[in-house]
């Protein structure tokens, strides 16, 4: 099976990290406001033409660009 | 008298300012941290006996050194002097908000845990044991709410009492895996008899951390050598143990975990999940087709209310100051100072009084925009339209903050870390007219175009310049700044109503700010321009027109020769001298020397175009009752291409003096002044020079 990232994620849909490949400074980042390793995540809604996505992190929501999201490595719940 | 110095920490969107306004009753004191220009706000007030000083840092997520307001923060707490630590948190937000305080744990001072938004907590069922909570952070935690004030005088307690108490250090403790790895290390020092001035187990963490300025102190100790293969053997079990070689990773899991584990322990959830209020509104403000025209409904309406609310207020001021300027006159007579007074100071300084009701509105809707939440809806929604521009969505921040000063615009253009993202904005922000442009929009539109379409032609002059502003933004990307893009990550916060206190605050601070520019920059500017315009004194042409005038045998006869005096008189002043020395350079855009005075005078300060063109045509024209206004007077003497070309240099040109400084301290050099000064001039004429010939050949 090929790897999903966060960007492949359907609005409202569910899923676990399992790896943010992001180095440096905005894997620092995504993890000081909560997007790391195990955190459940959940799309919440997309920008016109998919440029960003808010996603919901806890008790938080965050945006963030389509490229960064590709980063993110995810399965879905 | 004893005193305490209280540092004000945490994360963005927590309530941190609303929280010191509850505190301070307005005693707030606002100024910046030096040698950089990020706002420090502080508060001092005694208490039982107790003189309590609280700084309120800028809001950071983690103690990194990501932006400039981190950087800050991250500087003052580990080099500042201070007694204590107050950490506000979100109570809503907990388990996000303690990663912070874990690492605040590390820095081994005096804290306090304030669980801000109670009230809020309280609505959305959420429980808190505040005691456990304490217990296992090893730091008091207390409740308050600083929308409704309650617990923040409890708060105020808590600090004075611990200032009683020695501190006991902090009860961080990490997985089985790292607690294992510390205890080696402290063994070993312990081993030693290692007699350095920081605690055993803090070394040891801050060696796993890798921190930097330790690695360099330990560097130079004779314990190293032994120290080191122990540390290595540490690192690689725990590389192993959590399957990567990123020891921020590693410590930011292990951080996470604890808050998590702390959250779990002490917070109850009592209600089902249902849709928050946050999510409703999202769904209408994020729509997909409609997100966007409603963002630019809101941004024509406060536009449109900055117009005609503001215009009332306006007639006042008005009135205020010709019943002044002409007081005036009757107390100091009609020589040298009456008009030094009331011609120079009082018109000058009465024209920048004019406009600070649709300032006020202006910075009013801004800061609605920020503290409600919707500002970064704004840039999420705009990022994908930004980036197309070589622009970031974070951008659209310092952007619109532009409408209302380019000053604070500059310096919200930090929260853009990468260097070249920010040096476009920088550039471009003086695209985004500044609300000292709007006198000049105001004058010139409402001279051409009448009150009814007055305010739709404000907002095409700031839609156009903004658009421009994002043409030179791509320019500027594509040739000069090219390279990577900083990414774009950025927390969504709920959306709240904001504290009429704060907001308030704000539109005061900025409003004082501005009338401080009209009482300082701006009545300088004028009385030097009235100076300028008065001298040399011309005592032969006067004379030569007084018996001419008294000679003259109708009413019509003298009036035209007064005029011409007038004329005369300023063309040969200093002012006239500077303004056609360089008018040549202006005269291809149809400007004459008045004009280009005018323009050059802004240059100190963007609100002094309209005081020295209030004071050019005031003095230098036809002094009949029907024409005394500036208004009339414009419209009289000036054709409409050469007013469209007026207006868009004066949207593009350098921004004022004190704008320009902190571009330069913003982009790190002068230099970028200079680059600024001459692309901005460059643009500024040419688009004048089109706009002009456009406007003849449609008319």
């Amino acid at each position: 099976m090929s790897v999903v990232t966060l960007a492949d994620l359907k609005e409202d849909e569910k899923a676990v990290v399992l790896k943010v490949k992001a180095e440096g400074e905005l894997k620092r980042r995504l993890a000081s406001l909560g997007l790391r390793k195990h955190s459940d995540i959940k799309v919440k809604a997309y920008s016109l033409s998919k440029s960003t996505i808010e996603v919901e992190v806890g008790t938080s929501l965050i945006a963030l660009r389509c490229e960064e999201a590709k980063e993110i490595e995810v399965k879905i719940v | 008298m004893k005193s305490l110095k209280i540092a004000l920490v945490g994360q963005p969107n927590v309530g941190k300012s609303m929280l010191i306004n509850a505190i301070s009753n307005s005693r707030l004191r606002v100024g910046n941290f030096s040698g950089v220009t990020v706002e420090k706000a502080e508060v001092s007030f005694d208490f039982h006996g107790v003189a309590i000083r609280i700084i309120d840092l800028p809001g950071t997520y983690s103690l990194n050194d990501y932006t400039q307001d981190e950087r800050v923060t991250k500087e003052f707490l580990e080099n500042e002097d201070y007694d204590m630590i107050i950490n506000v948190v979100d109570a809503t937000n907990l388990e996000r908000n303690l990663f912070l305080t874990t690492q605040l744990l590390g820095l081994n001072k005096k804290m306090i845990v304030a669980l801000n938004m109670m009230d809020e907590a309280k609505k959305e069922g959420i429980c808190i044991d505040e005691e456990q909570l304490g217990n296992i952070l090893g730091v008091p935690c207390v409740k308050v709410s600083a929308a409704t004030k309650r617990g923040v005088g409890k708060l105020i307690n808590r600090v004075v009492d611990m200032s009683h108490f020695e501190y006991d250090g902090s009860k961080l403790v990490f997985s089985d895996t790292v607690e294992e790895e510390i205890e080696n290390i402290v063994e070993f020092l312990k081993a030693k008899k290692y007699s350095g001035t920081e605690d055993y187990r803090d070394l040891a963490i801050k060696l796993l951390e890798e921190d930097e300025k330790i690695y360099k102190k330990m560097h130079d100790e004779p314990i190293w050598i032994e120290l080191l293969p122990i540390i290595r053997e540490a690192l690689s079990h725990l590389y192993i143990h959590y399957d990567t070689k990123d020891i921020d990773e590693i410590f930011a899991e292990e951080r996470a975990a604890f808050a998590k584990g702390a959250v779990m322990e002490t917070v109850t959830f009592k209600k089902a999940e249902k849709k928050s209020l946050t999510q409703r509104i999202d769904s209408i403000l994020l729509h997909k087709v409609w997100g966007i025209p409603i963002f630019i409904f809101f941004m024509w309406s406060l536009f449109q209310l900055t117009f005609t609310l503001g215009s009332i207020p306006m007639e006042w001021i008005d009135a205020f100051f010709v019943s002044l300027s002409d007081y005036a006159k009757t107390i100091f007579g009609d020589g040298e100072l009456g008009s030094l007074i009331s011609d120079g100071a009082i018109s000058g300084v009465g024209a920048v009084v004019l406009f600070l009701p649709n300032i006020m509105i202006l910075f009013l809707g801004i800061a609605l925009l920020e503290t409600t939440g919707y500002m970064s809806r704004v840039a999420f929604l705009l990022d994908g339209f930004f980036h197309k521009f070589g622009l970031h969505g974070k951008s659209f921040i310092p952007l619109v903050t532009g409408f209302g000063c380019s000053v604070p615009a500059y310096m919200a253009a930090r929260t853009l870390k990468n260097d070249k993202d920010r040096l476009i904005t920088l550039f471009i922000i003086g695209f985004m007219s500044c609300g000292a442009k709007l006198p000049v929009y105001v004058l010139f539109a409402g001279a051409f175009f009448g009150k009814e379409s007055a305010g739709n032609v404000l907002f095409a002059i700031y839609i156009s310049g903004a658009i421009l502003g994002l043409i030179f933004a791509k320019v500027l990307k594509v040739i000069v700044f090219k390279g990577k893009d900083e990414p774009f990550v950025m927390e969504m916060p709920k959306y709240r109503l904001p504290s009429f206190k704060l907001i308030w605050h704000t539109v005061i601070t900025k409003s004082i700010m501005y009338l401080k520019k009209a009482g300082t920059f701006i009545l300088g500017a004028s009385v030097f321009i009235w100076f300028a315009v008065n001298y040399p004194k011309q005592v032969e042409l006067e004379n030569l027109y007084k018996t001419k005038i008294e000679q003259s045998i109708n009413q019509k006869e003298k009036n035209k020769l007064a005029n011409e005096l007038n004329e005369k008189r300023l063309e040969n002043s200093y002012l006239g001298i500077i303004g056609k020395a360089t008018q040549p350079f202006f005269a291809p855009l149809g400007f004459d020397w008045k004009l280009t005075v005018a323009l050059e005078s802004g240059l100190a300060a963007k609100e002094v175009v309209v005081s020295t063109l209030g004071v050019l045509y005031s003095l230098g024209d036809d002094v009949t009752e029907e024409s005394d206004s500036l208004l009339q007077n414009i419209k009289n003497n000036i054709s409409f291409p050469v007013a469209v070309a007026f207006i868009l240099f004066v949207m593009i040109y350098l921004p004022c003096f004190a704008a320009s400084i902190v571009f330069a301290k913003e982009s790190g050099s002068y230099k970028y002044l200079v680059y600024l000064f001459i692309f901005t001039t460059v643009v500024a004429w040419v688009a004048s020079f089109i706009g002009l010939h456009v406007t003849k050949m449609l008319m």
